[in-house]
């Protein structure tokens, strides 16, 4: 189980692993009666947009766009087919919290869905889940299963009136598929290739009609907001950053795995949750929201706390909120050069800065890596990459940016040891070490 | 061409969808199709386009385009282990290393009786259970050390 720990558990809360799934689970949990009530007292659309406005609840996706807001932009009165489309292709480097919250708790996943349709006048859904998570994918199916079977999704729900049908399309393998357009390019069936905004999805989604996307964490909250009040849920976090967050801690700490914790929580309570720094060992350098967010060093990092203002204000994202901690053992370049190769595979080639840059970026980190650098090279990466921000159709060339930028502002020397000296500042043995097999807890 | 029991899975997915887009039911047919194949030749590309009513070089397309679908023939048991940073940090190359003292092989190759294909991936979203590594494009393995890349590769046997 990846589920370590929470702090004022709201998603979280009550889950026992693996054998509180079910529907029956759900629903001693009080699941399904946000539901109910919305459609037996029929509460009004706007009235349920603007209890989620309340919460501050910001998209937990990786852009941090207010949910309400993007709720209301729907034009939910147009006739015609509508979709709420739930995003769980969860492939940011680092990330592993939806995959967790479909396995653990995959009814606040369609419950959130409907009450989310009924709110914006959709009255078809599909949950796109990651190609490699196919257990998770079948589970989801079952629990499809289980609500249809009950009631909750499909025709004429609890005798309301309201309709939703809801599916889960299952992804096979491709990063790009989790911006948003390009996963709606895969539903219909083609390759995974973003589209120019506008239109916007709200305007022009899937199947040309109108669409809302949101991520997996965002949807599941939806109930739990709704059923404590959007203030309650703002007060959990901080003015602006409202609620609790899941996140994902990865790499050199003791015990990693998915953390809830109010957004606002000191850095140095989560790492403390995931049991420290393994061996003891001295933190070197955090990438706080996901392999696309910029890198902080360790010592900024502990005096920042989890929320998106706070990380935004130390330089980077709170993004998907994954946290991937590296140790002194870590070695910068070798780091940036497995990431860079990452998003030049990952590029769709669609358009020019993004495919040509990624594999200009990566080439250059490599031969670095490999002690083929030259003086001039770490000017070229950052003109490379000035060339590619904010010149492409999606924000993965951004992404791919962001990270060499930070690696090499903020461990320029470690880079310019391994042009001069042809090899890492970290010895290749303590590398080694510092990332090899872990005993767990 | 395929089994009637493949048939039934595309038919369960095609319904899914509206039936002006029966499209939209590709990527699961082909991952149903390579089941059953093991890997997808042109001629099951092509069936399934056929199948669907929509030109076989869109459905070529897709098969290219997403990195799970296996256009060669590999082994039996396909290893996909994750490389990327947040598995590296816990020990991905050092189970790229222990399957390849194993197995004699190195990623993207495959054993000479046919048996396993180790491959390196990108993030599967499981990275706080690194090393992690997926067999066949199904089952998620989790906190691979060498006694447990040693228990999975005699449950393979
Ligand atoms: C390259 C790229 C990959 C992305 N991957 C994901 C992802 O795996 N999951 C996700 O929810 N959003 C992902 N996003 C963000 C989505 O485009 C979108 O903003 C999000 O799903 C909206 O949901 P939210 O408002 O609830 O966060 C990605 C964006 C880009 C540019
Ligand atoms: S930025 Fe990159 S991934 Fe995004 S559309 Fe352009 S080429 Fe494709
Ligand atoms: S980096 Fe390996 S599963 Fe995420």
């Amino acid at each position: 189980m990846a589920l370590l720990g929470n702090i004022h558990g709201v998603l979280t809360a009550g889950l026992n692993g693996d054998h509180s799934w079910r529907l029956k689970d759900y629903v001693a949990r009080g699941g399904y009666e946000m539901l109910k009530k919305i459609l037996a007292e029929q509460i009004p659309q706007e009235q349920v947009i603007s209890e989620v406005k309340k919460s501050v609840l910001r998209g937990r996706g990786g852009a941090g766009f207010p949910t309400g807001l993007k709720w209301s932009f729907m034009p939910r009165s147009l006739p015609g087919d509508k979709y709420i489309v739930c995003n769980s292709d969860e492939g940011e480097p680092g990330t592993f919290k939806d995959r967790d919250i479909l396995r653990y708790n995959p009814h606040s996943v369609i419950e959130g869905m409907a009450i989310a349709a009924y709110s914006i006048g959709a009255t078809g859904g599909y949950n796109y889940i990651h190609g490699e998570i196919f257990e998770i994918y079948q589970r989801f199916e079952e629990a499809l299963d289980e609500a249809r079977a009950a009631g909750f999704i499909g025709q004429n729900i609890l005798g309301s009136g309201f309709n939703f049908e809801l599916f889960a399309h299952h992804g096979y393998g491709a990063y790009i598929c989790g911006e948003e357009t390009a996963l709606l390019e895969s539903i219909e069936g083609k390759k995974g290739q973003p589209r120019f905004k506008p239109p916007f999805p709200a305007s022009f989604g899937l199947y040309g009609k109108p669409t809302t996307i949101n991520n997996t964490e965002t949807l599941a909250s939806i109930p739990f907001i709704l059923k404590m009040g959007g203030e309650e849920f703002l007060n959990l976090g901080k003015p602006n950053n409202g609620g609790t967050k899941l996140f994902s801690v990865s790499g050199h700490v003791k015990r990693p795995g998915n953390y809830e914790i109010p957004l606002g929580t000191p850095f140095s309570t989560l790492l403390e949750m995931a049991g420290g720094m393994r061996g003891g060992r001295k933190i070197k350098a955090v990438i706080p929201g996901g392999s696309s967010a910029p890198v902080i060093p360790g010592d900024v990092m502990m005096d920042t706390t989890m929320d998106y203002d706070a990380i935004a204000k130390a330089g980077s994202m709170l993004g998907s909120g994954a946290v991937i901690v590296m140790d002194e053992t870590t070695c910068m370049v070798k780091s940036l050069e497995r990431l860079s190769y990452f998003y030049y595979e990952e590029s769709c080639g669609q358009c020019t800065p993004c495919r040509e840059g990624t594999s200009w970026m990566y080439k250059i980190v490599h031969r670095i890596e490999n002690g083929l650098g030259k003086p001039e090279d770490l000017d070229l990466l950052n003109n490379v990459l000035g060339n590619i921000m904010g010149r492409t159709i999606c924000a993965l060339g951004d992404a791919a940016a962001l990270p060499v930028q930070s690696f090499v502002k903020h461990f320029r020397k470690e880079f310019e040891y391994h042009i001069e000296h042809k090899t890492c500042l970290v010895p290749k043995d303590v590398q080694w070490a510092g990332s090899g097999f872990h005993h767990f807890e | 061409m395929l089994s009637a029991e493949s048939l039934k899975r595309f038919d369960r997915e095609v319904a899914k969808y509206p039936a002006e887009q029966k499209q939209s039911a590709v990527m699961a047919c082909l991952a149903i199709a390579q089941d059953e194949k093991g890997w997808l030749a042109p001629e099951t590309v092509e069936f399934v386009a056929n199948y669907l009513g929509m030109p076989p070089v869109a459905a070529w397309e897709v098969a290219t385009f997403y990195s799970m679908y296996e256009l060669k023939p590999v082994g039996k048991h396909k290893l996909t282990v994750c490389t990327n940073l947040p598995c590296a940090l816990s020990g991905a190359y050092h189970a790229v290393e222990y399957l390849r003292q194993k197995l004699g092989i190195g990623p993207g190759e495959t054993t000479p009786d046919g048996k396993f294909t180790v491959k390196e991936g990108e993030c599967q979203g499981a990275c706080g259970d690194a090393p992690v590594l997926l067999l066949n494009n199904h089952r998620m393995c989790g906190r691979m050390t060498p006694e447990q890349i040693d228990r999975l590769l005699e449950e393979c046997k």
